[in-house]
């Protein structure tokens, strides 16, 4: 096995790595802030490259196109929240309902076609694999660094806020949250859109990176966001008790999971199987609290209710 | 001043299981009443609790505060004019966040969430004294998550969220059903310390007797959905258990059939 091979494949993976973390921040506001599996995240996850890709080959400005994303992600976010809160539907349902029909809108955004491609010779793409290796601002990990810091700091501003704790609130405890006046039906479709805009700004930058869009780039993007949290959790739950440092370690999370398929693929397993890998790893990662949590109550035998 | 006016509940209306839990149920409370509720179980008083909050919307009748009908408010917009405190001490808080964090949740209840810090430094020196008020030393524990605290810790501390901004009508709904004896009985004394210097409309269910006599001014007995019996002041103060359990067979027919309430 070639050494060099699997260090020269490091820069793109941590690129990779970082702009995912930004989906991953994503993710973690609706599975740990809120308390609800949003999986609308695999459709916005490819309607926010679509929208910003398109937007850009009919000559708008990246910016423009950039927050265009950010708002058809939101868009997404609301669609799932509504039927959520006004419709009854259970979240994980509302959010496999919002996933499907994006499937169709995306490919609507896109022309009806699988895929876009974006050149960055002639446009003006924030990231681009090409520049992976360069040691120059050109560099997208640079980029994505930025990013990432721009989102945590408003992210940390955000949920200190009167607003924002009434999210957290809702996420924690409803019924109290509702005791208190909170509408906890806008705090959560609130919480969807903020969420999915943020996926749709990582798309977008995911798009740009490897200079195309495809209608499937957000296929299991719940997974690899779930396992970016799980690994955060794991490694540094103990250690990051501050919400900032919280949303680091899902960023750092994601670039942990890129390197390791990054190795995983270097030892040779087949790509098409990755996808099971990454299920498999997340569903044994998802299982440990709850063992934990039978070992720990056998211990304490039966009717071992603590009560100080 | 409360009014329920003819108000009725049916839980899983035309099933096999269906539950006629608010009965025609009227009620009316002066300002500054403190009204103990008892009854057996399913007799209707936390339903009667919860068709105030609105946790569920009723099916006929009005309920009506200072002369507002809120009976057809959602949960939220209820919130301004209640505190309430609950059975399981789980509910009433929000154990992964903190002390502080908790209460400046409950300080903004009614208030529109804007984007305004979510607590200033003002509020944490105001809220160290008001916890210092409940002697259980949480003032010096204020960024401590609520769930690492006791069951009468948090008790307490809703309590105190429950009265931060006065509420019109206080709603403690058996909220020292789950603590041991002697937790439940500091909890039932700062209950009635915060309750009379707030001078608050309060109902507080509860399924021992002695402590109904005990506290408050009024006594109300529920079964089957409705006020089986109101005894107020003098008449109150002079009440037995025994006297209570005698009323409550005649009115009923039945034995009270509560062992926590006989045991207790």
């Amino acid at each position: 096995m070639n050494f060099t091979a699997l260090l020269n494949a490091m820069p793109g993976a941590v690129a990779q790595g970082l702009i995912w973390g930004i989906m991953a921040i994503g993710v973690y506001i609706t599975y740990k802030v809120l308390d609800l599996a949003d999986l609308t995240v695999d459709g916005s996850m490819a309607t926010g490259g679509a929208v910003c890709v398109m937007l850009m080959l009919n000559g708008v400005n990246v910016w423009v196109a950039l927050l265009c994303a950010v708002i058809a992600g939101m868009l997404a976010g609301l669609l799932t929240g509504v039927f959520h809160t006004a419709m009854g539907i259970p979240p994980i349902l509302a959010g496999i309902l919002t996933q499907l029909s994006l499937y169709s809108i995306n490919l609507a955004i896109m022309e009806f076609k699988a895929n876009q491609g974006i050149n960055v010779t002639k446009y003006q793409l924030i990231v681009s694999q090409r520049n992976v290796r360069s040691a120059g601002l050109s560099n997208p990990i640079y980029t994505a660094l930025i990013v990432l810091a721009l989102l945590i700091a408003v992210l940390y501003w955000f949920f200190g806020t009167e607003l924002g704790s009434s999210l957290r609130a809702t996420g924690a405890n409803e019924a109290m949250s509702r005791a208190q006046g909170i509408n906890t039906n806008l705090a959560k479709i609130l919480g969807l859109m903020i969420s999915n805009g943020i996926v749709a700004l990582s798309s977008a930058m995911l798009s740009h990176y490897q200079g195309f869009v495809d209608v499937n780039m957000g296929r299991g993007a719940i997974v690899i966001g779930l396992a970016a949290v799980i690994i955060s959790d794991v490694l540094f739950g103990k250690l990051f008790r501050n919400f900032a440092l919280k949303l680091i370690g899902v960023a750092i999370g994601a670039v942990i999971y890129y390197i390791v398929i990054q190795i995983v693929l270097w030892l040779g397993l087949n790509t098409n199987l990755l996808k099971l890998l990454s299920a498999l790893v997340v569903a044994v990662f998802l299982g440990i609290p709850y063992w934990k949590a039978k070992v720990s109550a056998g211990y304490k035998g039966k009717g071992g209710q603590e009560h100080a | 001043m409360l009014d329920l006016v003819n108000v009725k509940k049916t839980f899983n209306a035309k099933t096999v299981n269906e539950k006629i839990a608010l009965n025609d149920l009227n009620l009316h409370l002066n300002d500054q009443d403190f009204v103990t509720v008892i009854g057996g179980n399913g007799a209707g008083k936390s339903t009667m609790l919860n068709a105030i909050a609105g946790v569920w919307p009723i099916d006929q009748g009005s309920i009506v505060i200072d002369g507002t009908d809120i009976s057809r408010l959602p949960e939220h917009k209820r919130a301004p004019l209640l505190g309430r405190v609950f059975q399981d001490p789980m509910t009433g808080t929000a154990a992964t966040m903190q002390i502080e964090e908790n209460l400046a949740l409950a300080a903004r209840r009614g208030e529109k969430r804007t984007l305004k810090p979510g607590i200033t430094r003002a509020e944490r020196s105001q809220y160290r004294d008001q916890l210092a008020t409940l002697g259980l030393g949480l003032e010096d524990r204020m960024t401590t998550k609520v769930g690492l605290l006791s069951g009468g810790q948090r008790q307490a501390l809703t309590l105190l969220m429950a009265t931060l901004k006065k509420p019109r009508l206080l709603l403690l709904d058996e909220h020292t059903a789950a603590l041991d004896p002697r937790t439940a009985e500091k909890v039932l004394q700062l209950s009635e310390k915060i309750v009379t210097e707030n001078k608050l409309m309060t109902l507080m269910v509860t399924h021992n007797m002695r402590d109904a006599i005990r506290y408050g001014n009024r006594l109300i007995m529920m079964n089957d959905g409705k006020i089986i019996l109101d005894i107020a002041d003098e008449e109150k103060k002079r009440l037995t258990v025994e006297e209570l359990m005698e009323a409550f067979f005649k009115a009923s027919g039945e034995e009270f059939a509560n062992d926590r309430a006989l045991l207790s």
